[in-house]
């Protein structure tokens, strides 16, 4: 008859690591005033029931909904126009970051040659610092620089998303084949219709299914944006929320879902359509 | 007939794109052209100049710390929040729980942090707290969703075994199962508190601390020195947290 064995070997190891961890996390709680409770005191929870309670029936008034319809509509065209300029800075950059395109790499089996991997580096540091500071912040500086309203919105979306955009196109087309594009460059065709003949046609679906992935996100970022002011629907929802109209919040936050379901319909049809 | 799709839909996108252009009247000539340039180039030039006294630093290193706990924390409430909802998400406990904890999910996930914040500001009042709670509400959907596919996929067999040789329902999860499932989990844990760090930092715009609020507050006042001393803190703190996450996953994340 076997005998159960109690004993959990590997109990001592993990009662140090969740000590060391709450050791670690212990000045946090203290740090970021986490009080869960003050969601549940008499006060708070009236003010939040007040303000829920208005939430139905959501604001549907004929003027309230055309302005919901501009406001979503200033959305979805700040999304496509910063992608757009998004795009005109990022296809550049990501040729001159590649290192596919080398004609030192070709030369040598893919391996980069210390001036072709200098070269390439101001460019891949300056789509580094374009993307590493966050769209919202962006949009931050920019409603200071332009104004409020939406041109702050797409100078950021399309400063942030080039940056990334830049990056992921240079690596999708390190990812391909390389060996049509090196061999074209070693007949000594140009860089350009080496990149056209031997790594577009291996790259295009995927640089397009990514492109429409971004635009998702774009839509998405676009309303969050307008909460620092940078129009849209995001502005009216932080108008008011101020305001403390909870009908209004409930119908925007509603169109907000909306908005972003068809979103991700419309990218899963141009996916499926265009790759 | 499919060409012909596929080129309506180009033409469409164009459409769009010009469409979009037109409907916000962007004039990119004005913004750029006759001294629009030459006063957005003196804006950004002074952030060149990041201010690096002693008293600045304290400060904006007591809001990275904010920032830092608040991302921290929130992630963990997520993934204990997350872990809660997921086993009822993936189906547990009978059909009823499982689409309720689906729709749960689904309503916390789709609401973005910002918005969430906007809402516990309002609820719990300004400061680090609110921001620790709207990370939580947020990153609970996302998590439990993916603790709940995990969940679906983990092998069936080691708690099996363990449920035939009598042992309970408790220790078949915590010893059958969840060993398998707990790189991936801690792998999906890292990979959020990546992005909540990145969230915490702008949470503050809507109120609710860290180094946002102070970055919100410094640029509201034109000092644009502090502010550039802030987003720099931003940079450096992001940078840190995705090595520390790195190691992390290196070390316990065996692939």
């Amino acid at each position: 008859m076997l005998k159960s064995d109690t004993r959990d070997p590997a109990t001592f190891p993990r009662l140090l690591l969740t000590l060391l961890a709450i050791a670690l996390l212990w000045p946090g709680i203290h740090l970021s005033e986490l009080n869960p409770g003050v969601l549940f005191q008499a006060g708070s929870r009236r003010e939040m029931g007040n303000f829920v309670s208005a939430f139905w029936p959501p604001a549907h008034d004929p003027d309230f909904l055309a302005l919901l319809w501009q406001a979503t509509l200033q959305t979805l065209a700040v999304a496509t126009a910063g992608m757009t300029l998004a795009l005109i800075l990022a296809v550049p950059a990501s040729l001159l970051a590649s290192r596919a395109l080398s004609l030192g790499a070709a030369s040598r089996a893919g391996r980069l040659g210390f001036w072709s991997r200098t070269l390439r580096m101001p460019v891949r540091g300056l789509l580094v610092f374009l993307r590493s500071v966050p769209e919202i912040v962006w949009a931050l500086l920019f409603v200071r620089a332009v104004g409020l309203g939406p041109t702050a919105g797409v100078l950021a979306i399309a400063i942030t998303y080039s940056g990334m955009l830049g990056k992921v196109y240079a690596e999708i087309f390190e990812s391909v084949n390389q060996r049509p594009a090196h061999a074209l460059l070693q007949a000594g065709s140009s860089r350009l219709s080496a990149f056209f003949y031997g790594i577009l046609p291996d790259a295009g679906a995927e640089l397009v299914s990514y492109t429409v992935y971004r635009w998702e996100c774009a839509i998405r970022a676009s309303v969050v944006m307008g909460f620092v002011g940078a129009g849209g629907l995001g502005q009216q929802i932080d108008l008011s929320m101020r305001m403390f109209a909870g009908a209004e919040v409930a119908s925007m936050l509603l169109a907000f879902l909306v908005l972003v379901w068809l979103a991700d319909q419309l990218s899963r049809l141009l996916r499926g359509r265009l790759t | 007939m499919r060409r012909l799709i596929d080129v309506s839909l180009v033409l469409a996108l164009l459409a769009a794109v010009l469409g979009s252009f037109a409907y916000l009247s962007l004039d990119l000539q004005s913004l750029f052209g006759n001294g629009g340039l030459d006063q957005m180039v003196a804006y950004a030039a002074r952030f060149l100049s990041p201010d690096l006294s002693a008293e600045h630093l304290r400060a904006v290193g007591n809001g990275a710390l904010e920032t830092l706990a608040m991302s921290g924390l929130g992630t963990l409430l997520a993934v204990i929040f997350g872990l809660l909802l997921a086993l009822p998400a993936a189906g547990r406990f009978g059909w009823p729980l499982q689409s309720a904890a689906r729709l749960l999910l689904n309503a916390l996930r789709a609401i973005p942090e910002l918005v969430w914040a906007a809402l516990t500001v309002l609820a719990a009042g300004l400061g680090p707290n609110a921001g620790t709670l709207a990370l939580a509400l947020h990153t609970s959907g996302v998590l439990g969703r993916l603790f709940a596919e995990a969940l679906e996929n983990a092998p069936p067999e080691p708690a099996a075994a363990i449920r035939l040789q009598g042992g309970s329902q408790v220790s078949a999860f915590c010893f059958g199962t969840l060993p398998n499932l707990w790189p991936q989990l801690l792998a999906y844990s890292l990979y959020r508190w990546e992005n909540n760090i990145r969230m915490a930092s702008v949470l503050g715009f809507v109120g609710a601390g860290g180094l946002g609020q102070m970055l919100y507050t410094t640029l509201s006042l034109f000092q644009e020195a502090q502010a550039s001393t802030v987003i720099i803190a931003m940079l450096v703190l992001v940078l840190m947290v995705d090595a520390l996450s790195d190691l992390l996953r290196q070390r316990f994340v065996r692939a």
